[in-house]
């Protein structure tokens, strides 16, 4: 007997699954902020060869780009607590995606501010700018210019990666997905739906960050 | 009954679970290089049925979280009236997940061979598989080497996912000793640590290669 397709179980239940999509794009405001402001961090460090903070960020990034997110999480939210640092859901889904992202926004951001002459900074200086003024206008930005496709991209991917976060019962997209599929048994079409979600997602992000880029980062300051 | 778990047992299970990480990654990778070099083709394709069907299905893969991907081939394939094993659906999502990677990280490559290689070779009479054969693939797989090597550190982190289908590999290994002997810290500690044997040495490789590669050009 062939099977019956029936979406009805998951539209009816389209309000669980818009909820759940929209935790996991708040995730992934938080986890995208945090962590390319740790990135940011790591990549002058690193940049500039400040001991002994290039030294650990090297070991973080490392150790965080040869281990699945999946694991990172759960010894975060398992593991932890072992040594008392006691966290809910929540908070551990979004420090693994911190985490996460920080590692590989520190390479790719300092690849960018390695991309700027010594030079450039240089003249910043015979300019008489000041050295907050020089690392905003003539470091960071074009770095963050030259590295934002990247950015993007990665940002996309740790959006993408949090759906295992269910894993640990973060109310985001996929936990919602595995509520109704236990509801009503209906897997495949659950599934479906939820990776059509996630697929448009991913689109939205992409246009959303390049918009922003565009405005203010590669754009010219005003 | 109870079962008292001394850490080299945790060890030596966590050593058994690697050992299906590490033929699952072997697999996914070899088969996904295989199903990628047919989308690459198509892909790069004169054909623009052949172009845009490949766009799509890279665009899809890549757009979508590995997890869905693999929870629609472990139910989707069992409605079609196949019954599964977890081991089949892995072995399968993931080797879709790294054919869509790899076919775009080969496209890059390809499309940087110069162009004047192409036109130099059409120059000369030769037929597009020829120039496939003889001319552009040599250089591009020369260029493809170490981004292929980097992305199979992704592939061998992708297998972690399949736990939550249920496949028993090191990160289910990890889960289930977790709960066996309340030692989550230790437990996670140790997978976290396999994780990191398997990839480190392809992500230094991957970076030595690609330092050569510069200096060669």
């Amino acid at each position: 007997m062939a099977y019956q397709f029936d979406f009805t179980p998951v539209f009816d239940n389209t309000g669980l699954l818009l909820t759940g999509a929209g935790f996991t794009l708040a995730l992934t405001a938080v986890g995208a902020i945090l962590g390319i402001g740790l990135g940011v961090v790591g990549a002058v460090c690193r940049a500039w060869k400040l001991t002994p903070f290039d030294r650990l960020f090297g070991v973080y990034v490392e150790v965080i780009r040869n281990t699945p997110f999946l694991v990172q999480l759960f010894f975060i939210f398992f593991g932890l607590p072992a040594l008392g640092i006691k966290m809910t859901e929540w908070q551990a889904a979004v420090l693994a995606m911190v985490i996460n992202l920080g590692a590989y926004s520190t390479e790719i951001i300092r690849a960018g501010i390695q991309a700027t002459p010594r030079g450039q900074i240089e003249a910043a200086e015979s300019l008489a700018m000041t050295r907050a003024q020089t690392f905003k206008h003539v470091v960071l930005r074009p770095a963050l210019a030259k590295v934002w496709p990247a950015l993007t991209s990665q940002v996309i991917i740790v959006m993408l990666g949090s759906a295992v976060c269910s894993q640990i019962a973060t109310e985001e997209l996929t936990f919602a997905a595995n509520f109704i599929q236990s509801r009503s048994f209906r897997a495949f079409e659950t599934y479906f739906v939820t990776t059509a979600i996630y697929f448009v997602m991913a689109l939205l992000i992409r246009q959303l960050l390049m918009q922003l880029g565009q405005r203010f980062v590669v754009g010219r300051p005003r | 009954m109870f079962v008292q778990f001394s850490t080299w047992d945790i060890v030596r299970n966590l050593l058994e679970g690697g050992k299906w990480t590490l033929g699952l990654s072997l697999i996914a990778f070899i088969l996904g290089g295989g199903v990628g070099l047919v989308v690459l083709f198509a892909r790069i394709a004169h054909n623009r049925l052949l172009q845009s069907l490949a766009k799509t299905y890279i665009e899809v893969f890549q757009g979508t979280p590995l997890l869905m991907q693999l929870f629609i081939v472990f139910f989707g394939l069992s409605l079609v009236g196949v019954d599964i094993s977890p081991w089949f659906a892995a072995a399968t999502g993931l080797t879709l997940f790294t054919s869509a990677y790899l076919a775009e990280i080969w496209r890059g490559c390809v499309e940087s061979v110069p162009k004047g290689q192409w036109e130099a070779s059409t120059s000369l009479a030769l037929t597009y598989p020829q120039q496939m054969r003889y001319i552009v693939l040599p250089q591009a797989l020369r260029i493809a080497i170490a981004p292929t090597v980097g992305f199979s550190v992704q592939v061998v982190k992708g297998t972690a996912v399949t736990s939550i289908i249920g496949f028993t590999e090191l990160t289910k290994t990890g889960s289930m000793l977790a709960n066996a002997t309340f030692q989550p810290f230790l437990v996670f500690g140790l997978v976290a640590v396999g994780y990191f044997i398997l990839c480190y040495p392809l992500s230094l490789y991957a970076k030595s290669l690609e330092k050569k590669f510069h200096v060669a050009r």
